[in-house]
């Protein structure tokens, strides 16, 4: 078959390749003065950077046929756990680059910025009543940033009533992975609390780690593991007799939009990643909003800038107002860009939408499973209904037909199917992760489980095609092992290499 | 069903100990172990003269899959680490039982009657498989 396909072009996958000195793009639009004059001489490069030269031609079909291999919840369906690859309506786009507010400048006076801190402001009352939380900070850029101002507000808290002997974080090992991390860099020890065959977490467990020496404990619940914690009034309610706080990692929040409030189940901090949850196109690394919700006593901890009204007008919060604050942590007040696109969907959906978002994603994740379950692949916790993701083991696979799950992953993609998240959570092997969102139909689901039938069919006629795959993409079975181990992601010149 | 050979002690975390006889042991992974996490690319090894307690981290074993902590099976302090697997961390899953971690001098001696023979450790591996 592959003979079959002449080979008219090699694939070439950087700009750089296309490049011939000399050549140019001169049917240029004609630019204004750069306003760059004032530059002293001597903080000028004297050599010319080294650009791609390439024809007005070449860089638009370079750039098409790139995007043409996008692997992208715009062409395929996404199901990648803990991830929630929503689709992300195009209204918040258009919404949110409305030239009043994109062409605000950073710097304006809050006089002249009342129509985006009216949103912004709105966009804390929105979380706080959706969390369930006494007070919402925008300001952290991303997930981790929003989970490291987290437990710095625990951390303020302890050492503002003078308890510096609390140095540990306790971890459930079904928690988001990034969790422990970021106990270490906010000075604490992280501890790791198993959880049970059933999913929960142990509490006997829990109750023998916990004592004067605990700062808080970091879940997420739903769990990585794709069930509910059902005991989590009664960890909430151990860990404050301990003295210890309770953090939410918001990454799981949309299974429970608008259903149950993580300050309900007594959380004293959550951060939600409005990237995931609140609609942005995401999964290329940024850019992300992570705000912290917190109850009554972290509530003079939260980072700054915040929002703040007298009833007629608003400005921004800052140290004057907030002197406990744990500070900033950017130089303006978060991606704006991305708070202002989940102000947009929140408002679009409203309180009945945002339940909808929450029956949905649990609907559709268990739909998949009870079909997965009924087509002989096995659930990591079958008693278990799934929340708005679950976990399937392919060890029965592995060990039979010497398929793994990333053989699996790989070839769903010729199926036209992204992998869900393989091999997380570490703690059921051969896994896959499988988290299918509201937004997808029924054809999209059925057509993932067909894929997955047809896959394991193949497998036992034919493995040595499932552990070739794939075939549809334009680059084969890569070299994981080599890409960790001699990581080299630097484009050099060849007169570069030369000197080098 | 992976390789747990008779001569070593288990800990339920997947570390195998071997009693050197003269107040040392020698740590590493299991069979099992390597096997789960896949094609290792990268061994982080304790420092030598660190004090550990049973139960502490004591190296990260990271493979295609993921990063994982090494606990330390017992209490003492790190004598050698098998600087070998720096550059060539996959000898562990080419043979987990010649390619140790870390050597320790004992402080706990008793401790290792609490680490799991090598049948008691098969019981786990077998229960965790199904």
């Amino acid at each position: 078959m592959d003979e079959l396909i002449p080979r008219t072009q090699t694939l070439i996958m950087l700009i750089f390749e296309h490049s011939k000195s000399g050549r140019r793009a001169q049917a240029q639009a004609p630019m204004a003065d750069d306003g760059l004059s004032g530059i002293p001489d001597d903080l000028k490069r004297k050599r010319k950077p080294r650009l791609p030269e390439v024809s007005e031609m070449q860089a638009v079909r370079h750039y098409t046929r790139l995007s043409q291999k996008n692997f992208s919840i715009d062409t395929q369906f996404y199901p990648l756990g803990s991830c929630t690859m929503k689709y992300n309506p195009r209204a918040c786009n258009t919404l949110a680059m409305l030239p009043g507010l994109i062409n605000r400048h950073p710097l304006a006076p809050d006089s002249h910025s009342q129509g985006f801190l009216s949103t912004m402001y709105e966009l804390q009352e929105i979380l706080k009543e959706v969390t369930g939380m006494s007070a919402v900070s925008l300001a952290p850029m991303a997930g981790a940033q929003g989970e490291f101002a987290g437990i710095a507000m625990i951390r303020a808290y302890h050492d503002a009533l003078g308890d510096t002997g609390r140095t540990e974080i306790l971890v459930p090992d079904a928690a988001h992975g990034t969790n422990p991390a970021t106990a270490v860099m906010c000075g604490y020890k992280a501890r790791e609390i198993p959880s049970k065959a059933d999913g929960d977490v142990d509490m006997d467990a829990l109750e023998a780690a916990l004592g004067p020496q605990t700062a808080g404990i970091m879940l997420t619940n739903p769990s990585t593991l794709g069930v509910f914690e059902r005991r989590i009034k009664e960890i909430a309610g151990r860990v404050h007799e301990a003295g210890g706080l309770l953090y939410y990692d918001g990454a799981n929040l949309n299974a429970i939009l608008g259903r149950v409030r993580p300050g309900d189940m007594g959380f004293d901090v959550i951060h939600m990643n409005l990237h995931k949850t609140f609609s942005t196109p995401h999964g290329g690394g940024g850019p992300g909003a992570g705000p912290v919700g917190v109850s009554k006593r972290l509530q003079p901890f939260l980072p700054i800038p915040m929002v703040g009204t007298d009833g007629h007008d608003y400005h921004w919060l800052s140290e004057e107002q907030c002197p406990q604050s744990i500070g900033r942590l950017s130089a303006f007040a978060g991606n704006a860009g991305i708070l202002l696109r989940a102000y947009v969907y929140a408002k679009m959906l409203g309180a009945e939408g945002m339940q909808r978002v929450a029956d949905y994603s649990t609907l559709n994740a268990n739909y998949m499973l009870k079909r997965l379950m009924d087509a002989g692949f096995t659930a990591a916790y079958p008693q278990r209904r799934a929340t708005h993701e679950f976990i399937i083991t392919l060890k029965n696979e592995a060990r039979e037909l010497g398929i793994n799950a990333m053989d699996f992953a790989k070839r769903l993609l010729d199926y036209g199917i992204h992998a869900p998240t393989t091999y997380f959570p570490l703690l059921v092997p051969e896994c896959f992760l499988i988290e299918p969102t509201e937004t997808e139909a029924k054809e999209s689901l059925d057509a993932f489980i067909d894929a997955m039938i047809k896959i394991r069919e193949e497998a036992r006629t034919d493995a040595k095609r499932v552990r070739g795959a794939p075939y549809t993409l334009p680059v084969r079975r890569l070299d994981d092992v080599r890409a960790a181990r001699e990581l080299d992601l630097r484009w050099q010149a060849e007169e570069e290499e030369e000197r080098a | 069903m992976s390789n747990i050979p008779e001569n070593l002690k288990y800990a339920e975390s997947h570390e195998w100990v071997h009693d050197e006889g003269d107040g040392t042991v020698t740590v590493g992974i299991s069979d099992h172990a390597q096997e789960l996490l896949g094609d290792l690319v990268f061994v982080e090894l304790p420092e030598t003269g660190a004090k550990l307690k049973a139960g502490d981290e004591s190296a990260v074993v990271e493979s295609v899959k993921a990063a994982s902590d090494v606990y330390s099976p017992v209490d003492g302090e790190v004598i050698e680490t098998n600087e070998l697997l720096a550059d060539s961390p996959e000898a562990i899953n080419e043979a987990p039982y010649d390619n140790w971690i870390f050597k320790l001098k004992l402080s706990n001696p008793v401790q290792l009657d609490e680490l799991l023979d090598a049948a008691a450790y098969a019981s786990l591996v077998k229960a965790e498989e199904h």
